[in-house]
C-alpha cells in the first residue's frame, strides 16, 4: 500500500453536509474532519442518518448541499467509481458480496481499476494480459492469505458462513487500495467470538495498511473499545463528539438513546 | 418413415453437441499445433459430412446444411445476448433488432456490389469507420469534463455521428463512381466482379454489419441503459419494433428501394460457405470467451451480481453495461450478415419482435451465464424444432406448424420446472472454462476447499 501523499493531516473533511429526501431532512449540516490514521466511530440511534452519510460520501446518492473534501480534492458530485478510485472504500450494512462468484473473483474485481491491461489485450490475449493477469491473481491470493481466506479462495461467496462473508467483504474493500475505509456496521449479526475476531482484524488492517477508518456500529462494546474518537448523530444532526469516555458520560447522548426519563435514572 | 427421420435428427443433435465438446476440448490444449489441428479437424468433419452420400441418402442434406447455418448464426446471436443478459444482467429484447440490422446492412453491401455498384461498401465502410473515430473522439473529449448528463453526452455523440454519416455518403458515392469501371461492362466483367473480389466484399460486409450494429447499439444503449432493468427491457422491445417497422418501410420512408420493404429483399448472393460460417463462429466464440475471462469480464459479472457493490469497488457500472451491450450487438450483427448470405432472402417478418424471443429462449434454455449452454442450445434448438416439424407434417399435414408451437412451449415449460438453471446451468466445457491458475499457484484444489467448490460444477 502506497503511503498517503496528503500533506494536510486531514484525510476526509465533511462540511455542512445536508441531504433532503423530499421534505425530510435526513442529514443536516453534518460536519466531520478525519485526521490521518484515525479510527473514528459514528454512532446514533436507528434512522439517525449514519448510513446516509456514508452513501453521500461515497457518491451513491447525490447530496443536497455541503462539501466533501478528500485530502485536498473536492469529491462531492463525482461518480461512485471515481471516488473509490481516489481511495475511499466501503463495506455495506447488509453484506453485498458478489454472491455467485468465488472469493478470489470478488477480490480480483476490486483490483479491476488497477488491472493494467485494456480490452484489446484481453481479446487478443497478449503477453501483457498473461503477465498482468498472473500478477493480479497472485496479488489477490496473497491478499486473501493475509485474511486467512486463501483456503476458501475458490468457494462461491454465497456459501460462506456469515462471519467469513464479513471478512471477505472487508478484504474486498481493502483490495481497492484505499486510504480511507468506511465500515458500515461490521459487527451486525455476529456472535461474541466473531466480534472479538473482528475487532482484532480492524486493528490489524489499520496498522498493516496505514488506513484511516470511519466506522458505524451499534454494538457499544465494539465502539467503545476500538474507536479513539466518536461522533454521535441523532435525527440527522451531530449531537456530540469526543472520546469514548466523554461520550459515555454525555447527557444528550444517553437521552437520544434511551429517552429523557431513562437518562435521569441512568445519571442517578 | 418419418420416425426414422426424427431418430436421425436426434442422432445428429447428439453428434453435433459432441462435436462442440470436442472443439472446445481441443481448443483448450496448450500447444498451438494442437489447437490448429482441432480447428482443422472440426472444420473437416462437418465439411466431410456435407459431401458424404450413400446412394440417395445424404448424411447432411441441403436441408440439414441450412439448419446448420441457421444454428451457427443463432449461436452468435445467443452468445451476444448471453453476454448482455446472462453475464451483465441486462434483460434485452433488442438483440433480434441488431441481428436484423446486421443482416440488412451486409446484404445491401453485397447486393449492390454484385449488381455493379460499389457505393454500398464504400458508404457503409467509410461511415462505420468514421463513426467509430467520431464516437471515440467525442468520448475522449467528454471525459475531460466531469459530470456531463447522459442526455447531453448522447446529443454530442448523435450530432457527431450524423455529421460523419453525411460525409460518408458523399465520399462513398464519389469513390464508388470512381471505381465503377472496374466492374466491367456487359461484354466482359471487370476485376471487381470476379468471385475472389466478391468473397472479400462478403467478409468485409459482415464485419461492417457487425460494426454498424455495434454503433447503433452504442447510441441506443447510452441513454437507455441508465434505466433500471425492467424499463430497459421495455425500451429494447420498442427498439426491436422500430427496427422491424423500418424494414417493412425500407423502400418508402428509407431510401433503399433494393430492400423492397415488406415484400422482402431478394437476390442477395448466397456467399456463406461452411468455411465462412465456421470462421465467423470461431472468432465470435473466442471473442466472447476472452472477454468474459478477463478483468473486464469480471467487472461485467459484478454488475450483474450487485450494481451498488460494483460501484463501490471502483467499477464504472454504466461503462460496463454499455461495453457488454455494444459487444453483444456487434456479434449479433455479424450473425445477421452470415445469415443473410446463407438464406439469400430477407423478409421483415423474420425480424419481428415475436421471433426475437427465440434467442432469449435459447439463452435461458442453455443456461444464463453459460457460454457452452448458449452454443449447444442453439444447435439443439434448431434441429429439435425442425425435426419435430418434419415428423408432425407427416402425421397431421398443414396443421403441424401450429401444433409445433404447442408442443415446443410445453417442452420448455417442463425444462424450466425440472431444471430452472437451464440445460447446462453454469457448466462450461474445455476452452470456455475459467483458467485453473489458482490451483496451480496454491497447489490445493477442490479437495481442501470443501463441497462448494465441487458444487460449482467444473466437471
Amino acid at each position: 500500500m502506497a503511503d498517503t501523499t496528503t500533506k494536510t493531516q486531514t484525510v476526509l473533511d465533511i462540511r455542512e453536509l445536508t441531504k433532503f429526501f423530499g421534505g425530510l431532512c435526513a442529514v443536516k449540516s453534518f460536519g466531520l474532519s478525519l485526521p490521518q490514521g484515525a479510527l473514528w466511530g459514528l454512532i446514533g440511534p436507528n434512522g439517525a442518518g449514519k448510513t446516509t452519510v456514508f452513501n453521500l460520501v461515497t457518491g451513491l446518492i447525490p447530496l443536497s448541499s455541503g462539501e466533501v473534501l478528500f485530502g485536498a480534492e473536492r469529491i462531492d458530485g463525482l461518480n461512485p467509481h471515481e471516488i473509490t478510485r481516489l481511495g475511499i472504500a466501503r463495506t455495506f450494512q447488509n453484506i453485498r458480496l458478489f454472491s455467485n462468484l468465488s472469493v478470489l473473483d470478488n477480490v480480483r474485481i476490486a483490483y479491476h481499476p488497477h488491472a493494467g491491461y485494456g480490452l484489446s489485450d484481453s481479446l487478443l490475449r497478449t503477453r501483457k494480459f498473461a503477465l498482468r493477469e498472473k500478477e493480479l491473481t497472485e496479488q489477490a491470493l496473497e491478499f486473501l492469505s493475509i485474511f486467512k481466506l486463501e483456503a476458501i479462495a475458490e468457494e462461491t461467496a454465497r456459501n460462506l458462513p456469515y462471519g467469513e462473508q464479513r471478512r471477505v467483504e472487508i478484504a474486498r474493500a481493502l483490495a481497492c487500495k484505499p486510504q480511507l475505509l468506511l465500515l458500515d456496521e461490521p459487527a451486525a449479526g455476529m456472535n461474541p467470538r466473531e466480534i472479538i475476531e473482528l475487532m482484532e482484524l480492524i486493528h490489524f488492517i489499520r496498522d498493516r495498511f496505514k488506513l484511516t477508518i470511519l466506522l458505524i456500529e451499534h454494538q457499544m462494546r465494539v465502539v467503545m473499545s476500538i474507536c479513539e474518537r466518536i461522533t454521535v448523530m441523532d435525527f440527522g444532526e451531530v449531537i456530540a463528539r469526543g472520546t469514548p469516555k466523554e461520550i459515555q458520560g454525555n447527557q444528550t447522548v444517553v437521552e437520544a438513546y434511551l429517552g429523557k426519563g431513562a437518562a435521569g435514572s441512568a445519571a442517578g | 418413415m418419418e420416425l426414422g427421420y426424427l431418430f436421425t435428427t436426434i442422432l445428429k443433435m447428439v453428434l453435433l453437441v459432441a462435436w462442440i465438446y470436442g472443439l472446445m476440448w481441443g481448443l483448450n490444449r496448450k500447444a498451438i499445433w494442437q489447437k490448429a489441428l482441432t480447428i482443422l479437424l472440426a472444420f473437416g468433419v462437418i465439411q466431410g459430412a456435407f459431401l458424404l452420400q450413400f446412394g440417395d441418402y445424404a448424411v447432411f442434406s441441403a436441408f440439414d446444411q441450412g439448419l446448420l447455418y441457421q444454428a451457427v448464426t443463432m449461436t452468435m446471436v445467443a452468445l451476444g445476448l448471453n453476454l448482455i443478459y446472462g453475464f451483465n444482467g441486462q434483460f434485452s429484447l433488442a438483440q433480434w433488432g441488431f441481428y436484423g440490422i446486421g443482416a440488412y446492412c451486409a446484404a445491401d453491401i453485397t447486393y449492390r456490389w454484385v449488381n455493379g455498384d460499389a457505393s454500398g461498401l464504400f458508404v457503409a465502410g467509410i461511415g462505420v469507420f468514421l463513426a467509430a473515430l467520431a464516437l471515440v473522439g467525442v468520448g475522449r473529449l467528454l471525459r475531460l469534463k466531469r459530470g456531463i448528463p447522459v442526455l447531453s453526452a448522447f446529443t454530442f455523440y448523435l450530432v457527431a455521428t450524423v455529421i460523419v454519416g453525411f460525409v460518408a455518403v458523399f465520399a462513398g458515392k464519389a469513390l464508388a463512381a470512381a471505381v465503377a469501371p472496374g466492374f466491367g461492362g456487359h461484354a466482359a466483367s471487370g476485376a471487381l466482379a470476379s468471385p475472389a473480389a466478391v468473397q472479400i466484399v462478403f467478409f468485409l460486409s459482415v464485419l461492417i454489419a457487425g460494426a454498424f450494429a455495434a454503433e447503433v447499439s452504442f447510441l441506443f444503449g447510452l441513454p437507455v441503459l441508465t434505466l433500471g432493468s425492467d424499463y430497459f427491457g421495455i425500451a429494447t422491445l420498442g427498439f426491436a419494433i422500430v427496427v422491424q417497422t423500418l424494414m417493412v418501410n425500407s423502400d418508402t420512408i428509407l431510401p433503399f428501394p433494393e430492400m423492397k420493404g415488406g415484400r422482402g429483399m431478394i437476390g442477395i448472393p448466397k456467399l456463406t460457405s461452411w468455411v465462412a460460417a465456421f470462421a465467423f463462429l470461431l472468432v465470435v466464440v473466442v471473442i466472447v470467451r476472452n472477454f468474459i475471462r478477463s478483468s473486464t469480464g469480471r467487472a461485467t459479472l459484478s454488475v450483474r451480481e450487485d450494481e451498488t457493490a460494483a460501484k463501490a469497488m471502483g467499477i464504472d457500472v454504466a461503462g460496463s453495461k454499455l461495453m457488454a451491450f455494444v459487444l453483444g450487438s456487434f456479434i449479433a450483427g455479424i450473425g445477421g450478415g452470415v445469415y443473410a448470405h446463407y438464406i439469400g432472402f430477407l423478409s421483415p417478418s423474420t425480424f419481428s419482435f415475436i421471433a426475437g424471443f427465440n434467442p432469449l429462449i435459447i439463452v435461458v434454455f442453455g443456461g444464463l451465464g453459460s457460454m457452452t449452454g448458449s452454443i449447444a442450445a442453439s444447435f439443439v434448438w434448431i434441429f429439435f424444432l425442425e425435426g419435430f416439424l418434419r415428423v408432425l407434417l407427416a402425421q397431421m399435414g398443414t396443421e403441424a406448424p401450429t401444433w409445433r408451437f404447442v408442443l415446443y412451449p410445453i417442452t420448455l415449460l417442463l425444462l424450466m420446472l425440472i431444471r430452472p438453471q437451464g440445460l447446462l446451468g453454469s457448466v462450461e466445457w474445455g476452452f470456455l472454462r475459467p483458467d485453473r491458475i489458482v490451483r496451480r499457484l496454491t497447489g490445493n484444489g477442490a479437495s481442501t476447499s470443501g463441497p462448494a467448490a465441487v458444487q460449482k460444477g467444473q466437471a
